[in-house]
């Protein structure tokens, strides 16, 4: 199929605030999953019969369950604070896009059928009844958010509007209308253990090839093991690095990082994701569910940490859920947790970021580099919105900031920074996140990016910037794509390990 | 005891007894609902004292609306900072003895009144000439905006063009707080004040000026972020754990 035409917007010197465009993106929506990728997770085939009566319920269940939901309903007051804030609105207009517009999709419903000023002046406080167009706009417009979380920086009373989406997106799972792209991952990674559906044979395969390049480049035997039994570190890395451009450089970068400490590690086959779309749909047992697999992995292998490679919204998972689904960290209280606390070292951090554990090794003079093996590169970073607005690297808030950038100025010469408002947490989203990353919707990434491709716009330039560093497998996914479409070179994106594969001393050679 | 007397003495009962009532049901109701997973928008504090004070700079000097917003911020903070005053210089009314500091905040109050409808007015001007913000406007954000504007514009009217007589008013408080109801002055600029303030206590629990209670129960804001320290599990999401 052909991608959809469309107007690439401008690249302008400041970032302007775009006069509105009602329904300019009234007709971008991702596929609909099919029956059979429904059922695979446990979803109705198709709308079911009664849907409008089944959503009200899943609502009110959801209602029950998310404090945030409840609240963030309930509390908003129309400021306004947010209607700047969002890439998709920025980059298109429209306004449903501005992130109150896009809450108020689903507290129309909220106010209609759960307060008693809904039920009795539904005119006057804007609610309104669950119709066809109202789930076709909840459809549209909850897959033009990528749940990035910038909006809830700046609300007043920190409405997050990736719980109002990902209510959104259950609710219409729930009843059958469930978007293609999310939920065929999903059935991957529960039937194979990866969002890509790389089974076990050909990870193996992959790994040895790497070796060889590896071997290639450097002389060395740089291990890439898969499910060895003992091994000190199980890390954890979303699939695209296995095989996607730019992502495997960073894994080969992982590789070197623990060739040179001396640390035993292992990949797992059945655990071979850190990728977690259950996040993406609003779903805790899906999310549970998948995180479960590591908790397996790890006690199968019997290692004694937990290490996870570059990818924003899994280390939201690992980070900020991980110990609250499966008993990673401290406290779990079931057996298994018990089992795998016993089984960690808890001087260490559980789960670790691979910044934190490569910043680590650095802090400690345990990795050696040669600094201008960079210096054909003009690095920028992009601060990921997962990283930036949802976990923490380090001891300190903030470290989700620092260290990444200490391992880059560690690592290579010429680093500049994006403009402020754009970068830590006050990031743009690289307008593909939160289940987004799929070819239909390129109209809506593509202008998503906008904010960003500004941003880079500026130390391009300004400093002659060529290389953006960043943490996440979807950023990286997403800018090879989109970068094109702004005019520059796809080849620009890669990641923070990139640069330390390039600049790693390994050995004597 | 005039009619009007009667009607504002249960008009009262009846708004404090729904503000109570719904605030007590809608913050009781916050509290029981779990916040399953740990969702601070990070950088966030690690500690509880420090969760306290990004709560205080929240409530107190609209931190993230600062980092938003200047505009709507500078009408935000005159709004509620004067109404705060206002509040406050109204205490003399159900007080007896008046507290001392009620006393010191009597001249600050009364030039407040003119603040809180300046931001009103401000909040409201958005509401008509940025058009994003007038894209959202729903006739109740207008109402809402009009009933406070109107408690503030009827209570400088009754102390700047139409006294009433305070004594009396007070006198009528302080019995309704005693259930032994007393003659409230007749007077038509405080019948319009008292009966908008009367409103504004009965839409409380049951529009959005539920901001107040539920910015303390925002997950992004309340949570402290130690989640590889600490395991957070809600009693509904601990239940999944027994079936494995």
């Amino acid at each position: 199929m052909a991608a959809p035409e469309f107007t690439v917007p401008e690249l302008k010197e400041f970032r302007t605030i775009p006069a509105l465009q009602p329904d300019a993106m009234a007709h971008s929506k991702p596929h609909v999953a099919n029956e059979k990728i429904n059922a695979a997770i446990g979803f109705p085939g198709e709308l079911v019969e009664n849907w409008q009566e089944k959503a009200i319920d899943k609502m009110g269940d959801l209602l029950s369950k998310y404090r945030s939901l409840k609240v963030y309903l309930d509390s908003c007051v129309h400021c306004g604070a947010c209607t700047d804030k969002c890439h998709y609105f920025l980059g298109t207009g429209d306004p449903k896009n501005m992130p109150v517009a896009r809450q108020d999709l689903l507290r129309g419903v909220y106010r209609r059928y759960f307060t008693p000023a809904g039920k009795l002046f539904p005119k006057l406080v804007g609610a309104t009844d669950l119709t066809r167009e109202v789930l076709d706009d909840w459809y549209k417009y909850y897959h033009q958010c990528s749940e990035c979380r910038r909006c809830s920086v700046f609300c007043p009373y920190g409405i997050d509007t990736a719980e109002i989406t990902m209510a959104g997106r259950a609710i219409m799972d729930s009843i059958g209308l469930g978007q293609k792209y999310s939920n065929e991952i999903l059935g991957k990674v529960n039937r194979i253990g990866n969002n890509l559906g790389l089974p076990g044979p050909a990870l193996e395969d992959t790994l040895q090839g790497l070796e060889e390049d590896v071997k290639e480049e450097t002389g060395l035997d740089v291990k890439f093991p898969l499910d060895v039994k003992g091994a000190e570190v199980l890390l954890i890395t979303p699939s695209a690095d296995f095989f996607a451009e730019p992502h495997i450089d960073s894994l080969i970068g992982y590789a070197k990082v623990f060739h040179a400490a001396g640390i035993s590690w292992t990949l797992s086959s059945k655990a071979s994701e850190a990728g977690n779309f259950g996040l993406f749909n609003g779903s805790y047992e899906m999310m549970r569910k998948i995180a479960l697999r590591i908790r397996e992995a790890a006690l199968e292998l019997g290692v004694k940490r937990i290490v996870v490679g570059e990818c924003g919204h899994a280390w939201r998972v690992a980070y900020s859920y991980w110990n609250t689904l499966t008993g990673v960290g401290a406290g779990g209280d079931d057996p298994f947790a018990r089992q795998l606390q016993s089984q960690l070292d808890q001087r260490y951090k559980q789960p670790m970021h691979i910044c934190e554990f490569t910043w680590d090794l650095i802090q400690r003079d345990a990795l050696k580099f040669d600094k201008d093996a960079n210096d054909h590169r003009i690095v920028t970073f992009h601060d990921s919105c997962n990283v930036a607005r949802a976990s923490r690297m380090g001891d300190t808030p903030g470290g989700q900031f620092e260290i990444p950038r200490n391992i880059i100025r560690a690592v290579a010469n010429k680093y500049y920074e994006m403009p402020h408002g754009s970068t830590h947490e006050q990031t743009f989203c690289c307008g593909g996140g939160g289940g987004v990353l799929t070819d239909e919707l390129t109209e809506i990434r593509v202008k998503g990016a906008l904010p960003r491709m500004e941003a880079l716009n500026h130390v391009v330039q300004a400093n002659g910037v060529n290389f953006m560093a960043t943490i996440c497998a979807i950023c990286k996914a997403q800018f090879t794509k989109v970068l094109p479409y702004y005019k520059f070179n796809r080849g620009m994106v890669g990641g923070v390990h990139q640069l330390v594969s390039t600049a790693i001393r390994l050995g004597d050679k | 005891m005039t009619a009007a007397t009667i009607f504002f003495a249960v008009l009262f009962y009846a708004a404090t007894a729904i503000l109570v009532a719904g605030l007590a049901y809608k913050i009781a109701d916050y509290a029981r609902t779990p916040a399953p997973l740990k969702i601070p928008t990070t950088p966030a504090p690690t500690t509880n004292s420090g969760v306290a004070l990004r709560m205080l700079r929240e409530v107190a000097l609209f931190e993230s609306l600062f980092k938003s917003n200047l505009w709507i911020w500078v009408f935000a903070i005159l709004f509620h900072g004067a109404l705060l005053l206002v509040l406050m210089r109204h205490l003399r009314y159900f007080t007896e003895p008046v507290w001392f500091w009620v006393g010191w905040v009597q001249p600050f109050g009364l030039y407040a009144g003119f603040a809180m409808v300046a931001g009103l007015l401000g909040l409201w001007a958005r509401r008509f000439l940025v058009e994003r913000i007038r894209y959202i406007s729903t006739p109740s954000d207008h109402l809402m905006l009009a009933l406070l504007a109107g408690i503030g514009l009827s209570g400088l009217g009754l102390k700047f063009l139409m006294h009433s007589d305070i004594v009396a008013v007070k006198a009528f408080f302080l019995g309704l707080m005693r259930f032994d109801i007393q003659p409230l002055p007749s007077h038509p600029g405080l019948y319009i004040h008292l009966t908008l303030v009367a409103l504004l206590m009965i839409v409380f629990p049951m529009s959005k000026l539920l901001h107040a209670p539920g910015v303390f129960f925002s997950p992004t804001r309340n949570q402290v972020d130690n989640p590889r320290e600490k395991r957070h599990l809600a009693p509904w999401a601990a239940e999944l754990d027994t079936k494995n």
